[in-house]
């Protein structure tokens, strides 16, 4: 399956980038997963965790606040104004 | 002549002092331009990120919203000055404020009228003294502006746009400061925030393909209310950080020229002051051959 390319980033710094199989973020209507081929997209971010499981089969968790999650071509960015790792 | 001996030392001496002092006022400068630099760096992915999702919302939803709509009579305009909050610093402050008169010039005779935001305590001061109104200031941190100042400063513009104008709204928002081309270069820019100009980063779509589709969540209304106040943040965000790495630079040059201009004094008053010491030496010894002679003449008589 192809891989998604994904940034996250806060309002001073790049939290995390790299590549990974489905990000779950938190929009304000509710929770959404995302897969390469999903169709672009743009959501504003509810507080909360976006997880992230990367193509290594790691799992990260990052903290977003305040921002949203824009998908095209299967790149995924999420920008938050502030941001930070979990795990 | 020691008297003018003493003066020239004492000349040397100030300026072997003032050039330690902006010796080192280079260097730290210097120091902080990297800094500087690495968080303007550090900031650009958000920067670029917010500005490619907005341009995506302007560009594949037709939604009318205030803040992309331009006024139909624009009668006030907001303008926010990015000055720093020392000098020191050459023409840089001097320049953003020069820039910042042009423009409010400019806006004045299309018949608007000129509200300002400062950011800085040299704007501040060249309001305060020429006994001009402002609205709001922010100074203390323009060395190294934080989020959190770009945000209040963001919240406040944008509250005064959604205002009605006969309220005491605004209907345009412009921002002036120093742009960081390189270390040599920084150039006042004067950029209109609001009503937006999306433009940058729209990549026009290849002939003969589809727009891409984009689905917004909730809808494209909201994604925009959302999406605006954080694009003029990161844009006032973005701002700060470049005025405060042009400053740095700018004070930079301005010392290396201040260490430059010192070493040339100290090189011509120790000139002078060899002059003087040789003069003295000479006219010591010819008083002393001419005491010799003398005595020497009436002995002999």
């Amino acid at each position: 399956m192809a891989d998604l390319t994904v940034t996250v980033v806060s309002a001073d710094e790049q939290v995390w980038s790299g590549q990974a199989n489905m990000v779950v973020a938190r929009t304000a209507v509710g929770e959404i997963g995302l897969l390469a081929g999903h169709q672009p997209l743009l959501g504003v971010l509810a507080a909360g965790e976006v997880r992230i499981t990367a193509s290594d089969g790691g799992r990260i968790v990052v903290n977003a606040e305040d921002g949203f999650v824009s998908m095209e071509n299967d790149t995924v960015t999420i920008a938050a104004r502030s941001a930070s790792l979990v795990r | 002549m020691p008297a003018q001996l003493r003066a020239y030392r004492a000349r040397i001496r100030s300026a072997q002092t003032t050039k330690k002092i902006t010796r080192a006022m280079e260097l730290i400068a210097a120091s902080r331009i990297a800094k500087a630099q690495q968080r303007v760096a550090a900031s650009l992915p958000y920067a670029r990120a917010v500005t490619r999702a907005v341009s995506a919302v302007a560009t594949y939803s037709n939604v009318q919203h205030v803040l992309t709509t331009e006024r139909e009579n624009p009668t006030r305009a907001a303008i926010v000055v990015v000055t720093s909050d020392r000098g020191l610093a050459g023409a840089f402050n001097s320049n953003a404020l020069k820039k910042s008169e042009e423009l409010g010039e400019l806006l004045r005779r299309e018949g608007k009228e000129v509200v300002s935001y400062l950011v800085g305590r040299k704007a501040v001061g060249y309001y305060r003294f020429r006994r001009r109104d402002f609205i709001r200031e922010w100074v203390g941190d323009t060395d190294t502006p934080s989020v959190e100042t770009a945000r209040e400063i963001a919240e406040a513009v944008v509250e005064k746009f959604v205002q009605p104008t006969d309220e005491g709204g605004v209907d345009e928002i412009h921002i002036v400061y120093n742009r960081f081309v390189s270390m040599l270069t920084q150039t006042p820019e004067m950029l209109r925030l609001l009503p937006l100009e999306v433009v940058e980063g729209v990549e026009e779509p290849e002939p003969g393909k589809a727009l891409p589709l984009y689905e917004f969540e909730p809808d494209s209304g909201e994604v925009l209310d959302a999406m605006l106040p954080i694009y003029i943040e990161s844009r006032i965000y973005q701002a700060l950080l470049e005025s405060a790495a042009s400053k740095h630079a700018a004070t930079q040059r301005a010392m290396k020229s201040a260490s430059d201009n010192a070493d040339k004094l100290i090189r011509e008053y120790t000139r002078l002051a060899n002059n003087a010491r040789q003069q003295e030496i000479t006219q010591q010894i010819s008083e002393i051959v001419g005491g010799a002679d003398a005595l020497a003449g009436t002995r002999t008589t």
